[in-house]
């Protein structure tokens, strides 16, 4: 039984100059592990290896990374999904500064999400006990709320690459379009006019990694089509 | 707030929409002068000076290159936003594009009304 082999990208800004790949051999006796377990199993070994994990199920978006050139969430993601002649490389979501190891900083990330105010915003006076929504105007939710923001998408889409101080991302928009779908809130108009520009929505090109790479299965590029009708119609 | 001064239409939107109407408008431009080289295998001068002499084809012939100057702005300015990094060349690149999109227009002008 041969060992799987393990290339890690490793960067510890206080001892090394420049990042470096490790090596590993890790014995999985046959089984098809989820990526995450593999890196228990490093961590046995070097101790000084850092990555973030927590539900390891698919629910906290703590581990999203890098595996064999697409991200996803390490937890929920089998060796069998990635693994190609016996190697697997892990390495950090790209696009955004490491700051040890396979953890980045996700401040533009988050920054980009603060800005779509993701909460409702409904001017009306409040009635008695909740604002009710009919099932069909749930059902426009679905697909919607379901993001846990792990930024697998954000971090694999070139314009969020070039332009994550500008463009909002594939996660930041279908966010947008979760509260301008949403029957209460009535903020419609102010949300538009924050997205019109070149760059906050606009700098989609519609290749679709985000879709190919979503561990929920979600689709932002439909959600800013959405959001490119709304302004459309808004307009002409 | 994002904010863009050299880009074509001052916003998004517009400049979505204008890449797209001229899309199409140089589709059916390429398209018609394709098929009308199809169906003129022996074209001659006088030919095709004569369809460039008729008014209509000057409207459309303009109406391909104010679409072509358009997509080309809008394309190259958004080219430029992705991969130049540094003001100065960024500005550069594109006051390069305008001015070359610019002297092109008025010499297809030139072309469409001189002969």
């Amino acid at each position: 039984m041969s060992n799987l082999q393990v290339s890690v990208y490793r960067y510890n800004p206080e001892t090394d100059s420049a990042p470096y790949m490790q090596e590993f051999q890790i014995d999985t006796q046959g089984r098809d592990l989820m990526v995450l377990n593999i890196l228990t199993m490093i961590k046995d070994q070097d101790s000084s290896l850092a990555f973030r994990r927590s539900c390891r199920e698919g629910v906290c978006g703590s581990d999203g990374m890098n595996m064999n050139g697409t991200n996803g969430l390490a937890c929920i993601t089998p060796l069998s999904d990635v693994v190609k002649d016996n190697k697997l490389v892990l390495r950090p979501l790209p696009g955004l500064p490491v700051m040890r190891d396979l953890v980045v900083d996700m401040g533009l990330f988050y920054k980009q999400y603060e800005r779509m105010q993701p909460y409702l915003q409904n001017d009306t006076a409040a009635p008695a006990i909740e604002r009710l929504q009919s099932p069909e105007e749930r059902d426009k939710l679905d697909g919607l709320y379901e993001c846990i923001l792990c930024a697998c998408c954000s971090t694999s889409c070139p314009s969020f690459w070039w332009n994550p101080d500008k463009f909002v991302g594939p996660a930041g928009l279908l966010q947008a379009y979760r509260f301008l779908a949403d029957s209460r809130d009535n903020a419609t108009q102010a949300r538009l006019a924050e997205l019109e520009d070149p760059f906050s929505l606009f700098r989609c090109r519609g290749i679709m990694n985000c879709v190919a790479v979503c561990p929920k299965g979600l689709n932002p590029t439909r959600a800013i089509g959405k959001i490119r009708e709304m302004l459309l119609s808004n307009a002409t | 707030m994002v904010t863009n001064i050299t880009n074509l239409g001052r916003s998004g939107l517009s400049d979505w929409l204008i890449q797209r109407v001229s899309a199409v408008v140089l589709a059916l431009y390429a398209l018609f002068v394709v098929a009308y080289l199809l169906f003129h295998p022996n074209l001659d001068y006088v030919t095709w000076s004569g369809l460039f002499s008729q008014t209509w084809m000057r409207i459309f012939s303009l109406l391909a290159f104010i679409s072509m100057a358009a997509h080309a702005w809008v394309g190259l300015w958004t080219v430029s936003t992705d991969y130049l990094k540094h003001t100065g060349v960024r500005f550069a690149f594109q006051a390069v594009v305008i001015l070359a999109i610019f002297v092109f227009l008025v010499w297809g002008v030139q072309v469409l009304w001189g002969a």
